[in-house]
């Protein structure tokens, strides 16, 4: 049997990925050979399939590459939002946009990131961007 | 030089059983029903099939369960899942085991009651994790994205969805075995309940009891059974994503590479295609796989589809039986795709008939927009 190799060791990246939010941090792995980031995180770089990778901090900024609205009924809570936001560094993952009504969550808008920590694991939501 | 596999095997019989509703009955009860008929078609027994290829949203191991159901010890079993798309795979997996001699007789085969059992999409899926804080709603908000994003960036309206949906029902008023036959207009479609915006109730599929078989033998015997025999030509499969965030873009699916596998097996493009089965779980899949297909440029599916084209008398037919918006659909639909392209090819498929077919494309689509899998069927003609 062979011994784990150092960058296989210690907890993975979904740990990993949830321990920087819970510090307030939204970090992503960046892969070292093909200077690409990816959502989700993984051991391996689904771009060129290097096991390079190294954590960065991310911008928070993005953009709406596609929305929907879930209509619901206003006694079972109303509309939300469900939207695909394509990352300043690249990776496209799903998410909402708070604070806006989602019918005027538009395809294009720029949006910013925010650690929602309501419940018991933290996840990211989009607010529109300030002054754009 | 041709494929080897070109050809080499055939469909020699189907059988439909309980699309709509079929109260009272498990899923195995309804496959088995379908595979009554489908043996009855081919003159066979159950006593000769060796060969089991299968996929549920019921059983853990589909292929395992339905062959204890069906009283039957096969020499070689399949069930590869790749969601709705997994019975047009089977049909390549079905002619390699064929060649290959690891089976004679092939029962591709599914069942589902659906609807009479609550109308909730079954599923053993796992929860995908990245997604699940924002609380889609799998499947259509998936094909929402997707369609928001088509009308985005070239213009597709929600009329041109409609359309689809319009051209689906005009086959399912051909079709006395189809479930939705009244009548519908673009307004009616455009007029109903929105669920994930941009698609309304009437942009999604149908929810069925029903099942499907299909028998297949290699082409040297295929002639020796009652029926005119359907080729296999051709199958190609692909998948690049599972989760639609990882799709690479909104806008294209995988059907571009499995329906260029589908081609070269068969040695033929689109212009020999008569008659078009997509797997329509929504109206925008249509005009995806239309795209996605080379039967029009990408970005044009929604102005192709508009006014009829792909209706009756339009320029191509497409989901000649209603499709599963409003023929039949029992959670996965791929199995309903082939057998109608091949009750065309047979011919005697009343109303809805298409003149003389000598070749079906049919595209299975699984999970959302992931797994695409085409497969070209032939006449004796094109062999
Ligand atoms: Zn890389």
């Amino acid at each position: 049997m062979s011994a784990t190799k150092e960058r296989f060791s210690g907890p993975g990246p979904d740990q990993i990925y949830s321990d920087f939010l819970r510090k307030d941090v939204f970090s992503l792995p960046q892969c070292k050979d093909c200077h690409e980031f990816h959502f989700f995180p993984r051991v391996v770089c689904p771009h060129c399939g290097g096991f390079n990778l190294e954590w960065k901090t991310l911008s928070g900024k993005g953009e709406i590459y596609s929305t929907t609205t879930i209509r619901r009924k206003p006694e079972r809570g109303g509309n939300y939002n469900v939207c695909h936001v394509t990352l300043e560094e690249g990776p496209r993952l799903m998410s909402r946009v708070d604070g806006v009504d989602s019918l005027d969550v538009k395809i294009g808008d720029q949006v910013t990131a925010v650690i929602n920590k309501d419940g018991d694991d933290p996840f990211i939501v989009f607010v529109p961007a300030q002054g754009v | 030089m041709s494929h080897e596999l070109r050809g080499s095997s055939a469909v020699v019989g189907v059988g439909l059983a309980g699309c709509g509703e079929a109260h009272g009955r498990m899923p195995l009860d309804i496959l088995a029903e379908a595979t009554h008929n489908a043996l009855d078609d081919a003159g066979l027994k159950l006593s000769d099939v060796d060969g089991i290829f299968t996929g549920s949203s019921y059983h853990f191991m589909p292929a395992l369960s339905t062959a204890e159901y069906l009283g039957i010890k096969p020499r070689f079993s399949d069930s590869s899942m790749v969601g709705g798309s997994s019975f047009v795979a089977h049909t390549l997996n079905a002619a390699m085991a064929i060649k290959t001699g690891q089976c004679d007789v092939a029962l591709i085969c599914y069942g589902s009651n659906q609807r009479t059992a609550g109308g909730k999409l079954a599923t053993m899926s796992e929860q995908q994790i990245y997604e699940a804080p924002y609380k889609p709603r799998y499947p259509i908000s998936s094909y929402a994205l997707a369609a928001a994003r088509h009308m985005h960036q070239y213009g597709t309206t929600r009329e041109q969805m409609a359309d689809v949906a319009v051209a689906a029902r005009q086959w399912a008023q051909l079709n006395p075995a189809a479930f939705a036959r009244d009548d519908l207009t673009r307004q009616d479609v455009l007029n109903s309940r929105m669920i994930s915006d941009p698609l309304s109730l009437l942009d999604c599929c149908l929810v069925t009891d029903g099942g499907g078989a299909v028998i297949m033998v290699s082409s040297e015997r295929a002639k020796d059974f009652p029926n005119k025999p359907v080729y296999v030509l051709g199958t190609g499969t692909a998948h690049w994503h599972r989760q639609i965030t990882q799709m690479p873009d909104l806008t294209t699916t995988a059907a571009v590479d499995a329906g260029k596998r589908a081609f070269a097996m068969a040695g033929l493009t689109k212009d020999d295609v008569d008659v078009v089965e997509l797997y329509d779980a929504f109206t925008i899949n249509t005009i995806l796989f239309l795209e996605d297909l080379g039967f029009c440029a990408k970005g044009e599916g929604g102005a192709f589809v508009e006014n009829g084209n792909i209706a009756p008398g339009g320029s191509l037919p497409v989901n000649t039986n209603g499709g599963g918006l409003s023929c039949v659909h029992p959670g996965m639909y791929g199995i309903f795709i082939l057998i109608e392209a091949i009750q065309q090819l047979r011919g005697g498929c009343g109303e809805r008939q298409v003149e003389n077919p000598e070749v079906a494309l049919v595209n299975g689509n699984g999970g959302v927009l992931s797994s695409q899998v085409t497969t070209i069927l032939g006449t004796e003609a094109v062999l």
